[in-house]
């Protein structure tokens, strides 16, 4: 069995798109059968794969959204000009077949576990392994203390809006909606900037583990004011999302 | 997208890694051949929108790595990495 | 064999095929690719010079764009298969450049900005087959596209027009620069398909 899954590890696999589900109006969670599939740890990604029946291929990479253990699910945004992903959010349905690859990544990994707190970073669809995260922390029934800053153009926009509107406990969640705002808004309304973070983010000194993810600039305009406020490097963890699609 | 976020990191390539290295490299660490810094591989600042991938060093952008791949053919140039620490 | 996906189409389209070499497909954008961060040298500080002849040669942006230049209207194919026809440029052809130093050379390397390298014949940049651009469709040239200059061989494959050169130099050797040393071929005519080693 050890081998089969160590081939898994390095071939495509033909999986088949079990359930689609609309998250918002421009993205959805595709839940995947792979005959093969040797399960993921929260924060890792399958590269996908679809082939034309010209032979032309395309390959994307998509986080994985399920909890290690629970029938596997990528959450694709669908972007203006994407090859891939109008594909995957606009066409595909329940029957479906494609090619994944996977689970690949090491560095950007969370358990759920730990005593030190853990921030999670989210710039729109960066919130995807993280929800991972959230979901296998939850699973566990973690007391990690964990604050989600989510950061979306407007409360339409924001992904697993229900299952986050109840966390489990010792998660809090803060919003950050930088386009629009319902009329009753009270939370953030404006780009993660300095202030914010220093508002949200846990002290330095409480040594916490942080993972951001989203563009690149978003991700990095991060990382650098965490840094700023005396988190050392080290303890932040990034995934920079390209924007191609 | 702007010019800015082509930039990815070192996670954008794990799946290539996988394929020819036949272990996750996303969480080893490289020292660069040119400053010396040291880092994960999912620290690279990563180039693939590219007729191959390059990764540079994240302190000085020295290039630690060159990829490219036709079919079943490979060429890997890590002559800028003067250290591979796996595991 | 892979998973063909139902209803899946690729976004490129095919052309005429006296105008798009074979493995490419044409598209309408202008796709950007890039090896490294886009510099950024200011047009105060930069020079184009030209090695390996008798004595080095080199201009100012001013004295540059003072040379003789032309519009050149040519179809352009990327190693990565997109073909793009009729762009339109302008610059000063490497010939113009090339009468103003004494050489024997039978190779050239350009240097660019950033340390991207890439290598030719010296008979692929003569003869009206290569320039120095610095407009793209009637505009200054993007950084990302290759300003404020990038080297112009329409005829090879578009990793030979090296994006924000500086400096031409002139050798008696063929040496492979940034890609040719990692699998692409040395000359890389789009019609002869001679993408990579060995082809």
């Amino acid at each position: 069995m050890a081998g089969a899954a160590l081939l898994g590890r390095l071939t495509w696999l033909a999986t088949e798109v079990v359930d689609a589900v609309q998250e918002t109006p421009r993205v959805r969670t595709l839940v995947l059968e792979t005959r093969g599939w040797a399960g993921h740890r929260a924060g890792q990604h399958v590269d996908v794969r679809l082939t034309a029946e010209d032979g032309y291929q395309a390959e994307r990479s998509y986080s994985i959204a399920s909890a290690p253990g629970r029938p596997l699910a990528i959450t694709v945004e669908e972007l203006e000009d994407g090859e891939v992903s109008p594909y995957l959010v606009g066409e595909v349905r329940a029957g479906d077949r494609f090619e994944i690859r996977g689970p690949i990544g090491g560095y950007f990994v969370w358990d759920g576990t730990g005593d030190a707190p853990v921030l999670l970073v989210a710039g729109g669809s960066g919130v995807v392994p993280l929800m991972s995260m959230i979901r296998q922390r939850a699973a566990i029934g973690s007391r990690t203390p964990t604050r989600l800053l989510y950061s979306s153009r407007s409360w339409d926009d924001v992904v697993y809006r229900a299952e986050l509107g109840q966390p489990a406990e010792g998660l809090e969640v803060f919003h950050t909606l930088t386009r629009s705002q319902p009329p009753d808004w009270t939370g953030y309304s404006r780009r993660i900037d300095d202030e914010m973070l220093g508002e949200v983010a846990w002290p330095a000194s409480e040594e916490p583990q942080v993972f951001i993810c989203g563009s690149t600039r978003f991700v990095d305009a991060a990382a650098d004011g965490l840094v700023a406020m005396g988190y050392p490097p080290q303890s932040i963890r990034t995934e920079r999302f390209g924007a191609t699609g | 997208m702007t010019v800015g976020d082509m930039k990815l990191d070192g996670n954008a390539i794990g799946g290539l890694l996988i394929e020819i290295f036949g272990a996750d490299l996303t969480a080893a660490t490289g020292i660069c051949a040119s400053c010396g810094a040291q880092g994960e591989v999912a620290t690279l600042d990563v180039y693939v929108h590219a007729p191959g991938v390059v990764g540079r060093c994240r302190s000085c952008e020295a290039v630690m790595l060159k990829i490219v791949r036709t079919g079943p053919r490979t060429w890997l140039d890590l002559s800028g990495t003067r250290t591979l620490q796996i595991g | 064999m892979s998973i063909i996906s139902r209803g899946f189409r690729g976004r490129g389209h095919e052309g005429p095929p006296d105008r798009v070499p074979p493995g490419q497909y044409l598209t309408d954008d202008f796709p950007v690719l890039s090896a490294g961060p886009t510099p950024h040298a200011p047009l105060d500080d930069w020079t184009f010079t030209i090695t390996g002849g008798a004595e080095p040669v080199s201009w100012t942006w001013d004295e540059f764009r003072e040379l003789p230049s032309e519009e050149i209207t040519k179809d352009i194919h990327c190693v990565t298969k997109w073909s793009k026809l009729d762009t339109v440029w302008a610059g000063v052809s490497v010939d113009t450049l090339l009468e103003t130093v004494e050489h024997d050379a039978s190779f050239v390397m350009a240097f660019c900005d950033g340390g991207y390298t890439t290598n030719l014949p010296l008979e692929d940049v003569t003869d009206g087959k290569a320039w120095v651009a610095y407009t793209y469709e009637g505009e200054p040239l993007d950084p990302e596209h290759g300003g404020p200059a990038r080297l112009l061989v329409p005829h090879l494959y578009f990793w030979k027009s090296a994006k924000w050169v500086r400096r031409l130099d002139l050798r008696d050797e063929d040496e492979p620069g940034f890609w040719e040393s990692n699998g692409y071929h040395l000359r890389g005519d789009p019609w002869l398909e001679q993408r990579y080693w060995g082809d």
